[in-house]
């Protein structure tokens, strides 16, 4: 055996670990005729299987545009890549814009990666279509001329579930305790959670921030218990979400358990009557709308199973874009945002079509409030969430969920 | 009232601590006998998890717990056959490299074997909820994985001290061109050592993939806990990991008792600390070959 040091082994070792961080650039080949998307989603990290999906989505899209002849007889050609970190994600939406000759960029999902793309296409004053991210701030103080956003705002995933819980008589003199994601959109989904609590008489007895790489819940389990709220709350994202069911199953603590973000991925991973109480959606696969059955059929008969709401919203997106750019005839940004904020409607497989709204670019459209089948009810092992009624209802205004402007501190 | 929640949490660290030992003590092993820092050892802990809830579809729970860490041990003697057995007189960086490769290559075949999606999985009926005695909580689940882990620790300690088989290992830790001189070849025992080690990483995945998501990264995750309590514990010391191990676990609990935002980062101030006052780690041995 050869003689060594073992500081050095180790900090070969720590700056091997350095380099997987970084990831590896994806070939580019030019290709003129072709409409390019500069794609990012995180494909790795805690929100990485989210990411899958949207890949997923967005490719089908792509596929089913470019069957029926492009974009302006042009070819779609969606160059997707791993967003990484919120600063990886700058850097790769500069590079697609410079040197990989992107019409607009799409996607996202990490409300902090969104926001330095957000800031990259303000510099450019390039089209950035904010798909997936939630944080109420993207759509708020930070809101730029040449963002769109496209998921539902934290504030409207409050306001789902909450009214949820005030119609069962689960939020009036309750204590509520709640764990919440340690990044930007965690914090704005607390702040959302609050200011829905102070205005329906739920009283907030304790918050706990929880760093995004954390797998073991237990030492907050038992913080939890030993306050003994009435309702836990889950302010959380991604793999947290799932690692907070599967644990608070685990332990089985007697109090209720709601949350007000949820992706159906996480829920799909959280095992077998782990998952209970009441939590937001934007869009399931089992949604009756008839044009998203027909999405949801030819998905499964594509990759093998359904959808996901990050594959449904990815997919609408592109759809979105499509259309805005062959009612221009053009790729321009300024004409393309003048088209959204037209406030176009479009057909998102809802019962009720969306717009961007003018002043904030956030989409309006319907949310929903689920909560979990009884065991015994779910057909396959995605059917385990039984939708509640769509909000708003439908007399009332697709506005009267979102921010309204004295909310809303955006201004362009 | 305070103390008690206090105490509670000392508890559940150790608990937890028990599970870490699961993936260090084997990556101690490796690093301890053959010179290697096996960045792939996470990988195994992967495997291991998506084995068992592969298996428990077909036999249940039970049956998946035991026969995904033989499964993926059985793995381990390819891996250490034909990969590691090349790099134990190299340069170490060849062995970084070469292990650093592996984890990535395994991460992504599990992406494309099982999907990117994570998988589901669940505690058996048996073994859910938690059992109070006096004030304190514990998952019977947890139970479960302690009694697993002191019956594993057991073993490995009686293996390593008992047997003749323990005594070239320790030998081999100690000065291996010795054990060589008295005409033992160490390459068959550094089969069995890393079986054990990477089987154990499979138990530990096993174990833990009805408590929290299944998914391809979940291996890098876990390595990085892992390689900080080898490096708190020393090399070369079985009952170094085991303290590093509960010790990680408690300083966890404990800073999540206080600041629970700092709780992951905790951990890190605690190898800096040991780092800066006992460099070769709590209670490393002065290993030749490694000064």
């Amino acid at each position: 055996m050869i003689h060594y040091s073992r500081r050095r082994l180790l900090k070969q070792g720590a700056a091997l670990a350095g380099v997987a961080a970084i990831g590896s650039p994806a070939i580019v080949q030019a290709q003129s005729d072709k409409i390019r998307i500069g794609h990012l989603t995180p494909l790795t990290g805690f929100l990485g299987a989210l990411g899958a999906y949207a890949q997923l989505g967005i490719r089908m899209s792509a596929e089913e545009i470019n069957a029926a002849g492009g974009v302006m007889g042009r070819p779609l050609d969606i160059q997707s890549e791993d967003s990484v970190n919120p600063a990886t994600a700058a850097t790769k939406a500069q590079r697609m814009l410079d040197q990989d000759g992107v019409a607009v960029l799409m996607g996202e999902i990490n409300s902090a990666s969104a926001l330095t793309i957000m800031q990259v296409a303000d510099r450019n004053k390039r089209l950035f279509m904010q798909i997936g991210a939630r944080s109420d701030a993207l759509r708020g103080k930070n809101c730029n001329r040449y963002t769109f956003h496209v998921d539902i705002p934290s504030t409207v995933m409050v306001n789902a579930v909450g009214k949820a819980l005030v119609r069962d008589n689960m939020m009036k003199d309750k204590k509520f305790y709640t764990l919440t994601a340690d990044y930007i959109f965690g914090h704005d989904l607390a702040r959302a959670a609050k200011a829905f609590f102070d205005g329906n008489g739920g009283k907030l007895i304790g918050d706990e921030l929880v760093a995004t790489d954390v797998t073991d819940f237990s030492p907050y389990l038992l913080k939890i218990r030993q306050s003994r709220p009435d309702i836990v709350c889950s302010n959380l994202a991604g793999n947290q979400v799932t690692n907070l069911i599967k644990q608070y199953a685990e332990f089985g603590l007697p109090y209720p358990i709601v949350g007000f973000n949820l992706n159906t991925a996480d829920a799909w991973a959280a095992g077998d009557g782990n998952l209970s109480g009441t939590w937001p959606t934007v869009w399931y696969h089992t949604s009756d709308v008839p044009a998203s059955k027909i999405f949801v059929a030819n998905f499964i008969k594509k990759y093998g199973k359904p959808p996901e709401n990050h594959a449904w919203i990815e997919y609408v997106s592109l759809k979105m874009m499509a259309q805005a750019m062959n009612e221009t005839k053009s790729t321009d940004t300024d004409k393309l945002i003048a088209y959204f904020e037209k406030q176009t409607e479009f057909d998102i497989l809802k019962a009720r079509k969306g717009y961007f709204r003018a002043w904030d670019h956030q989409l309006m459209q319907e949310a929903y409030p689920f909560t979990v089948k009884p065991k015994g009810k779910a057909k396959d092992p995605w059917d385990t969430l039984e939708l509640g009624a769509a909000i708003p209802a439908p007399n009332e205004s697709l506005e009267s969920i979102a921010l309204t402007k004295e909310q809303n501190p955006c201004s362009m | 009232m305070q103390f008690g929640f206090l105490l509670e949490q000392v508890v559940n660290g150790l608990v937890l601590g028990g599970y870490y030992l699961l993936i260090a003590l084997g990556l101690s092993l490796i690093f301890s006998v053959g010179g290697i820092v096996n960045l792939a050892h996470g990988a195994f802990y992967a495997l291991g998890a998506y084995v068992s809830v592969e298996l428990t579809r077909y036999f249940g729970f039970g049956p998946a717990i035991v026969l995904s860490p033989v499964a993926v041990a059985l793995l381990g003697i390819l891996f250490e056959r034909f990969i590691l057995r090349r790099f134990y007189m190299s340069d170490p960086i060849l062995s970084l490299l070469v292990t650093f490769g592996l984890a990535l290559v395994a991460e992504q075949a599990i992406r494309m074997i099982w999907g990117a999606a994570p998988l589901s999985a669940s505690i058996p009926p048996t073994f859910r909820g938690s059992i109070i005695l006096g004030d304190f909580l514990f998952s019977r689940y947890r139970l479960l994985i302690l009694a697993v882990v002191a019956a594993v620790l057991l073993g490995v300690w009686l293996l390593l001290h008992k047997t003749s088989f323990g005594r070239v290992v320790r030998a081999g830790i100690q000065r291996p061109d010795m054990v060589a001189s008295l005409g033992i070849r160490l390459e068959p025992y550094m089969t069995v050592i890393v079986m054990l080690g990477v089987g154990m990483a499979a138990l530990g995945g096993a174990f833990f993939a009805p408590i929290s998501i299944v998914q391809p990264a979940m291996g890098a995750e876990i390595i990085t806990v892992a390689f900080v309590v080898v490096v708190i514990g020393g090399l070369g010391s079985f009952w170094g990991v085991v303290i590093a191990a509960l010790l990680v676990g408690v300083v966890r609990g404990i800073t999540i008792h206080f600041a629970p935002a700092a709780g992951e980062a905790s951990i890190y101030v605690l190898m800096f600390l040991v780092l800066m006052v006992r460099p070769r780690g709590l209670l490393g041995e002065r290993i030749e070959k490694f000064e």
